[in-house]
């Protein structure tokens, strides 16, 4: 065994489905995912847009946006515990302090009318946890923390003086405030430019190594999974369809889509060509073939493909993939 | 690098995030305090109108209801025929309209205070629970917005009148039920957009609860739009107020308000105009200073313009 997969599992997600319950019918967003995360490892969740990701993160939380979505089934154990049968008050705690989030737009996950000060000692004060330090002392260190220059500067500003870069920071330093076991982190750098990316994700990797914390990761950039992630979950219309260590994922992608989604990104040698595409639309979530859901662009698409779903299927160490055609190892 | 000296007002058990801090921001290095112009005449005219009606007994030269009518329809002091003892003349009734002026800056400014923070007050409570809330919640309170819209004031106003005889109360709750729907419809919108921000999302993902949620983090939101609405609507209560006094719904008369004394001198505009034009006056610098006072609060109170 690697050393890093020797961590104990704090994170195990099984069965989960999440539906929005429309007039029109319903939309089977996230529809069986199941994965685990141990402590001090960074899954990698990719997949292209509306495929369930940001949902399933929020299923975690328990934090569904009003307007139908509903957990139906599955179980989310969080230390031993199912949480998606804790009482309001019991997630009230949970989240935060067990479980936090890092949200994609730095430039609204801040309140406008509040000093950063202020918002980051509202964090720490319901924590209440009865350390000697001054809350304000505690606040500049987690500035400190997340590498904010000058934070007794910083502290008394208000989020619109400061950069996207560094309001992310800020949210970061605010999310790990209360020491959580998990940390989802859903596609933080996206809003970030290239080089202030590089710098987030190097943050996230210092504060990890230091915390031990989980992380989720969730994005659909490839270059940011390959520098991120231990393993990486691919999802694609509500289900996850191939997970497995990066290297592997990379290097012998065995789901048709996982394939097609590596090949599709842009390589920095050989030959500049046209970019190899995925023909078609994923299926409408709302009217999910009986078969593999990937089969109407699937290259490699047969009967028993459109007849049933192909059951998870082993294809190494810790490498699974949903597919007919892969050969269990 | 070591820690700067700080105020100590703020270790070492700091407050909680509260409404005290959009006035107050907790220390400040490198921090500032807004420096913009402030309206110091709108402040000095509201002050002196609310010191007026403080210490009306003391300021009065005259009693305001006395009646001499051998004095009756002075004109002011500095115009042909004005008397000396009556600075800003008297109306049909020899009444000093200086007096009834300093009086009823009280009735005017008490209805005001009153009205607004009963139907602001509601409506901002109803706003905010309706659009955070949502659903069912929202629905039935919108529709009941919608009602309260539909009800004609004025009418309603000489029911209460009628039902719970004249007075301040009386007329307190009917501007109160004018205003609190208009309040609440703005506010909830407002909160639907406020809502889906991320920070929301990120308080609860911190682990507040609701009702924290509501105050602490929306509430400082729309106090810009709450105090916005507010001063234009002190307007609309004086007004009403005096519509309401001049219908017979509101305070009866010989008790002097300002809407009650222009409705008085209405008739006679043409001959003695300054029965009805002092009042008048009296009511537009107050409704224009509290709006000058109110552009620069909500100024003060808006983070993105407080700096420089």
């Amino acid at each position: 065994m690697t050393p890093d997969t020797s961590g104990e599992t704090v994170l195990e997600v099984r069965d989960l489905h999440t539906h929005f319950f429309l007039r029109r019918g319903v939309v089977k967003a996230v529809d069986g995912v199941s994965f685990s995360l141990r402590r001090g490892e960074v899954l990698g969740l990719v997949g292209e847009s509306g495929c369930g990701k940001s949902l399933t993160a929020l299923s975690l939380m328990r934090l569904l946006p009003k307007g139908g979505a509903r957990t139906i089934k599955g179980e989310v154990r969080l230390g031993g515990r199912n949480i998606l049968e804790c009482t309001p008050a019991e997630m009230r705690e949970i989240r935060g302090r067990r479980i936090s989030m890092v949200l994609q737009d730095p430039q609204t996950s801040l309140n406008p009318v509040f000093t950063i000060g202020d918002q980051l000692r509202e964090a720490i004060v319901r924590r209440r946890r009865a350390s000697g330090v001054p809350v304000m002392e505690e606040a500049v260190a987690a500035l400190r923390r997340v590498e904010i220059a000058a934070p007794e500067q910083r502290i008394g500003q208000y989020p619109h003086q400061m950069s996207g870069g560094m309001k992310q920071r800020v949210v970061g330093a605010i999310a790990i405030s209360g020491e959580p076991g998990v940390l989802i982190a859903d596609e933080p750098t996206t809003a970030l430019d290239v080089t202030i990316q590089l710098q987030y994700l190097k943050l996230l990797k210092r504060l990890q190594a230091e915390t031990g914390m989980a992380i989720l990761f969730i994005t659909h950039d490839f270059g940011v999974v390959g520098r991120m992630c231990d393993r990486v979950a691919v999802m694609y219309a509500g289900r996850i369809v191939e997970c497995g260590p990066v290297q592997r994922i990379f290097e012998a992608p065995q789901h048709p889509y996982t394939r097609a989604l590596i090949a599709s990104v842009p390589k920095m040698t050989g030959s500049v060509g046209r970019l190899a595409t995925i023909e078609g639309q994923p299926p409408s979530l709302m009217d999910l073939p009986v078969g593999c859901r990937f089969a109407s662009r699937c290259a490699h698409v047969e009967q028993r493909c459109l007849d049933a779903y192909p059951g998870t299927v082993r294809v190494g160490e810790e490498h699974t993939a949903d597919c007919w055609k892969v050969m269990p190892s | 690098m070591a820690v700067v000296e700080r105020p100590s007002s703020t270790d070492p058990v700091a407050p909680r995030l509260s409404l005290w801090r959009l006035v107050w921001p907790a220390r400040i290095p490198g921090g500032f305090r807004r420096t913009s112009r402030v309206p110091w005449i709108p402040i000095a005219i509201i002050s002196a109108i609310v010191v007026m009606a403080l210490f009306a007994p003391l300021l009065a030269p005259y009693s305001p209801i006395d009646q001499t009518l051998r004095d009756k329809l002075l004109p002011p002091a500095w115009m042909a025929g004005g008397s000396d003892k009556y600075f800003l003349g008297t109306d049909a009734f020899g009444r000093d309209i200086l007096s009834r002026l300093i009086y009823g800056a009280r009735v005017s400014l008490m209805v005001a205070l009153l009205a607004l923070t009963a139907g602001g007050g509601v409506g901002l409570a109803v706003g905010i629970v309706a659009g955070y809330v949502g659903g069912a919640v929202d629905s039935v309170l919108m529709r009941l917005v919608d009602a309260a819209f539909t009800f004609p004031a004025i009418l309603f106003a000489l029911l209460l009148a009628v039902t719970m005889g004249q007075g301040l109360g009386t007329l307190v709750t009917a501007i109160s039920l004018l205003l609190w729907a208009s309040f609440a419809r703005v506010i909830r919108g407002e909160v639907l957009s406020l809502r889906q921000r991320d920070f929301v999302a990120l308080a609860r993902v911190r682990g507040c609860s609701a009702p924290r949620i509501m105050l602490t983090h929306i509430l400082p939101n729309v106090l810009n739009t709450f105090m916005v609405l507010v001063t234009l609507n002190i307007g609309v209560v004086i007004i009403a107020e005096a519509t309401l006094s001049f219908l017979g719904a509101g305070i009866p008369p010989p008790t002097p308000t300002w809407g009650l004394m222009i409705s008085e001198g209405r008739g006679r505009i043409a001959d003695a105009w300054w029965v009805a034009l002092i009042p008048g006056i009296a009511i537009t610098l107050m409704v224009l200073s509290v709006n000058l006072f109110g552009d620069w609060l909500r100024d003060r109170l808006d983070p993105r313009l407080r700096q420089l």
